[in-house]
C-alpha cells in the first residue's frame, strides 16, 4: 500500500476526485436503469483535449478499482496513439494492471470498435463517444431532440435512412448506424462500423458510453435488445469483405485497408490487432504473412 | 456512546477503495437485476440503518443528493447526524424531492408513486430507493425478466412493500419514468431497475 501510495501521491486514485466520481457513478446507474437514454453529467476537464476520449476516460476512472485489468483499443488496435496514451494514463494514476488480451481484461475502453473475441459476463466495455445524440445532424436544437426522445418521435431518422435509399439505392450509413434499444430509445452506437452493431445485441458484457465534450453518459445492460433500424424491403446488413485478412486469413472479421507503397499496393488486415496476433500465434497465415513469426522485441 | 461520537464513527476505513467496491457491487447488481452482489461490512452506521444501506449511502450520496428517510430512520437523531456528517447530503422535505430514499421498513412504506418519477424529458431525475431487507429468499418469489437478465431470474426478498407486484407493474408502465430499487441485504446488494418486469408470482 505504501509503495502504491507514493507512486500516485500527487493524484487521487484514478485521477478524479471522489465527488466527481460519485456524480459520474450516479449517472452510470441511471444510464443502466434507462437503457439508451443519454444521462446528462457534469463532465470535467481532463489532462487531454476533448475528442481524445475524455468521456470514456471519466467513465473508466469512475468504475475502475485496483483489481481491474484494463485494455484500451483505438479502432481495434492496442498500439495506436490514443490507446497507448490512455493505457499509460491509467497505469500512472491508478496503478492498475493492463493487457492487450481481450479475454483477460475486466474493463475494455474502446474507440469505435468492439473486439472480435466474444465478450463475457463480468466484462465492461467503455466507449468513447464524440456525438451521443443520434438525431443531432437532423435536428441541431437540444430542446427539440430531447422532446423527440421524450415523445418517442423517431420518424425523422427513418426519413434519413429512406433518403439514403432514394439517393444510393441502399442504406449508405456505414458507421454510427442508429439502433433502437429495448424497443424504446434510438441510440447512437458511437462511430463503430455497423459491422459491430450485431455484437451489441444481447451482449453478456455491460456497455457504457461516455461523451465528455457533450456531457452525456448512456448504457446498455447485458442481454439488452439492440436492433439496427431498417426497412422490411431494405433489411440491415453488415459490411462483407472479398478477401480474408492478409496476415492471419481470418474471415468474418472487420478489416482495415493498409497502403503498402506508392503504386497502389494495399492489403486488408484485421482491425483488431489482438485477434490477428492470436491467430498468427496459432499458426494461421494469410497470403502476405511472413513464413515465421518475427521474434518479439 | 453519545450522539456526537456515533455521528463521527463508523464510516469507510478506506474511503476511496471502499466507495469503489460498494459502487461496483451496486453497478453490477443494477446491470444484472436479480443477482446478489456480495458486499463485506464496510460501514457501521447507528441502528436502525443497516451496514449495507449505510455503505451505499456513503458511496453514492453527497451534498448534491437530497435524501429522504422513512419514519423509522427519521426518528433517531443519530442516523440523521451520521448521514449528515459523512455524506453532507441534505434531507429532502418531501419524498418527491429526494434523489435517494433510505427505507428501513419497506413493508410499511408509502406508495412507490409518491417518490419522484422523473419527467418524460429527464427520466433520470427520479428517486432511487434503497430498501433494507432481511434476505432475498424468505419472501414471496418474484420471477424477473428484462434487460440484464439472460432468460429469467428469481428472487424472494423479505419484507417487501405492500402490493409490490401491482405497484411495480404500474412503475413499469410509466417507463421511461419510474423509480429504481436497490435491495440492501446484510450480506450484499441486489437491484430492480425500472426496466425489470415481474412475470408471475408463485404464492
Amino acid at each position: 500500500m505504501t509503495a502504491q501510495a507514493t507512486d500516485i501521491a500527487t493524484y487521487n486514485f484514478a485521477y478524479l476526485d471522489e465527488q466527481t466520481k460519485r456524480m459520474i457513478r450516479r449517472a452510470i446507474l441511471k444510464g443502466i436503469a434507462i437503457p439508451g437514454y443519454q444521462v446528462p453529467f457534469a463532465s470535467r476537464e481532463m489532462p487531454m483535449p476533448y475528442g481524445w476520449g475524455t468521456g470514456g476516460v471519466q467513465v473508466t476512472a469512475s468504475i475502475i478499482g485496483p483489481d481491474d485489468v484494463l485494455k484500451v483499443i483505438d479502432q481495434g488496435a492496442d498500439d495506436t496513439t490514443n490507446a497507448v496514451s490512455i493505457r499509460a494514463f491509467f497505469k500512472k494514476v491508478a496503478n492498475v494492471a493492463v493487457t492487450t488480451e481481450t479475454a483477460k481484461a475486466t474493463i475494455i475502453q474502446t474507440r469505435h470498435r468492439i473486439p472480435e473475441y466474444p465478450l463475457t459476463t463480468g466484462q465492461v466495455l467503455v466507449y468513447q463517444v464524440p456525438i451521443p445524440e443520434p438525431l443531432r445532424f437532423l435536428e441541431p436544437r437540444e430542446t427539440e431532440t430531447r422532446k423527440m426522445h421524450a415523445l418517442e418521435e423517431y420518424g425523422l431518422m427513418h426519413v434519413k435512412l429512406y433518403e439514403d435509399i432514394a439517393r444510393h439505392g441502399r442504406i449508405a450509413t456505414t458507421y454510427a448506424y442508429p439502433v433502437k434499444v429495448e424497443g424504446r430509445y434510438v441510440m447512437d452506437p458511437s462511430p463503430t462500423p455497423k459491422f459491430d452493431n450485431p455484437k451489441m445485441h444481447r451482449s453478456p458484457a455491460l456497455q457504457l458510453f461516455g461523451a465528455g465534450r457533450e456531457k452525456r453518459i448512456y448504457a446498455l445492460p447485458p442481454f439488452t435488445d439492440v436492433v439496427s433500424l431498417d426497412f422490411e424491403d431494405h433489411p440491415f446488413e453488415v459490411q462483407t469483405f472479398d478477401q480474408p485478412c492478409a496476415l492471419c486469413a481470418a474471415e468474418n472479421v472487420y478489416l482495415d485497408e493498409v497502403i503498402l507503397d506508392d503504386h497502389g499496393g494495399h492489403m486488408f488486415v484485421c482491425s483488431d490487432t489482438d485477434h490477428c496476433e492470436k491467430r498468427r500465434a496459432e499458426g494461421h497465415r494469410g497470403h502476405l504473412a511472413p513464413e515465421t513469426m518475427e521474434p518479439a522485441q | 456512546m453519545d450522539i456526537a461520537t456515533q455521528a463521527i464513527e463508523g464510516s469507510f476505513a478506506d474511503p476511496v477503495f471502499d466507495a469503489q467496491t460498494v459502487f461496483r457491487a451496486v453497478m453490477d447488481a443494477m446491470a444484472r437485476p436479480g443477482t446478489l452482489q456480495p458486499l463485506p461490512i464496510f460501514a457501521r452506521p447507528p441502528a436502525p440503518l443497516s451496514a449495507t444501506a449505510g455503505a451505499i449511502a456513503l458511496a453514492l450520496c453527497d451534498n448534491d443528493t437530497p435524501l429522504w428517510l422513512d419514519p423509522v430512520l427519521q426518528a433517531p437523531a443519530a442516523v440523521k447526524s451520521w448521514l449528515g456528517f459523512h455524506t453532507g447530503a441534505p434531507l429532502a422535505n418531501t419524498p418527491a424531492d429526494a434523489h435517494f430514499a433510505l427505507i428501513a421498513t419497506p413493508a410499511e412504506m408509502m406508495a412507490l408513486d409518491g417518490f419522484s418519477q422523473g419527467t418524460q424529458d429527464y427520466p433520470d431525475r427520479s428517486t432511487t430507493l434503497i430498501l433494507q431487507v432481511g434476505d432475498l429468499v424468505s419472501g414471496a418469489p418474484l420471477l424477473l425478466e428484462g434487460p440484464g437478465i439472460e432468460r429469467t431470474a428469481t428472487i424472494a426478498p423479505a419484507q417487501m412493500p405492500r402490493h409490490f407486484v401491482e405497484q411495480w407493474k404500474q412503475n413499469n408502465q410509466r417507463f421511461p419514468r419510474g423509480i429504481d430499487i436497490v435491495l440492501a441485504t446484510p450480506d450484499g446488494v441486489a437491484c430492480l431497475p425500472r426496466t425489470t418486469r415481474i412475470k408471475t408470482m408463485e404464492a
